[in-house]
């Protein structure tokens, strides 16, 4: 690891001062993904700006009846707090399927927004990455890319979102609260994290002067119906394949309202508004659950190795949205998928 | 601050107040190691994927390599070589001794750190969880059924 410097930001108007005169620098929270990528050498911030002190660990009740989970909750505890389990357990099945209870005891909910990709290029700095250095190239392309994208790609990157939060947040229409040296704005989830395109290096749209402080939830966290289904190299611990999360109203068996959201197969965390209007106001059953899939899908494209994600994904996609309907969401100790 | 400045820190390990002076990139798991020399901790992989590293701090369990030691100031650390009292085994020790949850070693007091905290979390009741909440450690020998045999009896004591 390079040298560094290190601050402590005294308050949240603090932080973004700091960061604001110092492009070079770099907030740290849970530290999991930062201190790893420091040690490849793959980020090389002159300063920390260790924000982990601040008073954004709270989840507290909305006037709307949503929830306001501050930036620094630790992903364990949000997966446990009794009214996400209780109003949210698409989120909470969803943190409990990542990274293991260390990594979750440590981990922010910003931080999990801000996590980078896993594409073993990108980690590499002896091969070329547009993401890491613009303009040198996408080795995984031409290379290994079992793990890679299938929709949202770009001749620049086909790397992934590696979040398992961030697809049930996506599936939630959660918005994220980011504050600045202007003042605070918020993001629709859909609108935080970019695909590739020509500039795969930006990730999000949140500015260099900018720290997010909290998320919320809209009231409607579909926990009679829902499920998160991640298909993996291994039973735990291990980035998604593919991963489907799943949030239905039904009203007898007709689907009223639908969200579908897959994680592992883009550059973030993939909805696609005509294979949820192609869910809506239909019957759930198998017929409506594949004719979605066939639409989520009709874009994909693979790169080689990755040629199974697409048909994996179609049969994920039914398998969840079958799960969600019958109220039998996927258990993440119990691995068996019913 | 010049680059080179190095900070201080007070920790509280294995219940000994410290008051320390640490380079900013110094792991939590380095000032252990390196520095005062509490090497039952282990450098696997350093990188948060093999949990060899967990130890607990404020009771909550995590991977050492993954923290700034100068993050951690005014903390509480237990790691491996604090669990026993008065030369009395944790049962978490006595239990992996008794279930043979080992072969090599190395993964051991990250297992059983992981496993103290596990216990303290409570949210493992099944064979399946204790697996699923322990799947941070991995133990190259292939000693889990063991494992999970050893932390379910530490569990079942009051």
């Amino acid at each position: 690891m390079m040298d560094f410097q290190y601050v402590r930001a005294t308050d949240v108007a603090d932080a973004v001062r700091l960061i604001s005169v110092d492009p070079a620098a770099k907030f740290i929270a849970g530290g999991t993904n930062l201190l790893d990528l420091m040690k490849e050498d793959v980020e090389r911030p002159s300063r920390l700006i260790d924000i982990s002190r601040l008073p954004l660990k709270s989840v507290e009740e909305t006037g709307e009846k949503g929830l306001r989970v501050g930036a620094l909750v630790p992903n364990s505890d949000l997966a446990y707090h009794p009214l996400v389990a209780q109003r949210y357990p698409m989120l909470a099945s969803a943190i409990l399927a990542g990274a293991s209870p260390q990594l979750r005891n440590m981990a922010s909910t910003g931080g999990n927004l801000l996590q980078r990709t896993r594409c073993a290029y990108f980690y590499d700095t002896a091969t070329p990455c547009n993401k890491r250095e613009a303009g040198s190239g996408c080795s995984a392309i031409t290379g290994l890319n079992r793990i890679h994208a299938i929709l949202g790609t770009s001749e620049a990157c086909i790397a992934t979102h590696p979040s398992d939060m961030c697809v049930a947040l996506a599936a939630l229409s959660a918005s994220v609260h980011v504050a600045g040296p202007s003042g605070g704005r918020t993001i629709a989830f859909a609108d935080f994290h970019c695909l590739p395109g020509d500039t795969p290096q930006v990730e999000t749209t949140l500015e260099q002067n900018e720290i997010i402080t909290a998320i919320t939830l809209p009231p409607r966290g579909f926990a009679a119906n829902y499920t998160y289904l991640k298909v993996r190299d291994r039973l735990s611990y291990a980035f998604a394949l593919v991963s489907i999360a799943v949030g239905l109203e039904l009203e007898g068996d007709r689907i009223k309202e639908a969200r579908l959201a897959l994680g592992g197969v883009a550059h973030k965390p993939w909805r696609d508004p005509a294979a949820e209007a192609a869910l809506q106001d239909h019957a759930a059953d198998q017929a409506t659950f594949t004719r979605a899939a066939d639409i989520l899908l009709r874009d994909a494209k693979a790169f080689g190795h990755n040629a199974f994600k697409i048909s994996l994904a179609h049969r994920a996609v039914v398998r969840a949205l079958t799960q969600a309907a019958k109220g039998t969401p996927q258990s993440q100790s119990n691995k068996k998928i019913v | 601050m010049s680059v080179l400045e190095k900070l201080p820190l007070s920790l509280t390990v294995n219940g000994i107040e410290m008051k320390l002076s640490v380079a900013p990139w110094t792991s939590l798991l380095d000032l252990l190691r390196d520095h005062l020399d509490l090497t039952g901790t282990k450098k696997g992989c350093d990188h948060g994927q093999c949990g060899a590293c967990t130890v607990l701090v404020d009771g909550r369990r995590i991977n050492s390599c993954l923290t700034l030691a100068v993050m951690q100031d005014g903390a509480r650390v237990t790691t491996v070589e604090g669990l026993a009292t008065d030369g009395v085994l944790h049962a978490l020790q006595q239990a992996f001794i008794d279930h043979d949850a080992f072969q090599c070693g190395y993964c051991t007091p990250g297992q059983i750190c992981s496993a103290a905290g596990l216990i303290a979390e409570g949210k493992a009741t099944s064979m399946d969880e204790i697996r699923e909440l322990m799947s941070g450690n991995i133990c190259r020998c292939g000693a889990y059924p063991n494992i999970v045999q050893a932390i379910q009896q530490a569990m079942a004591r009051p």
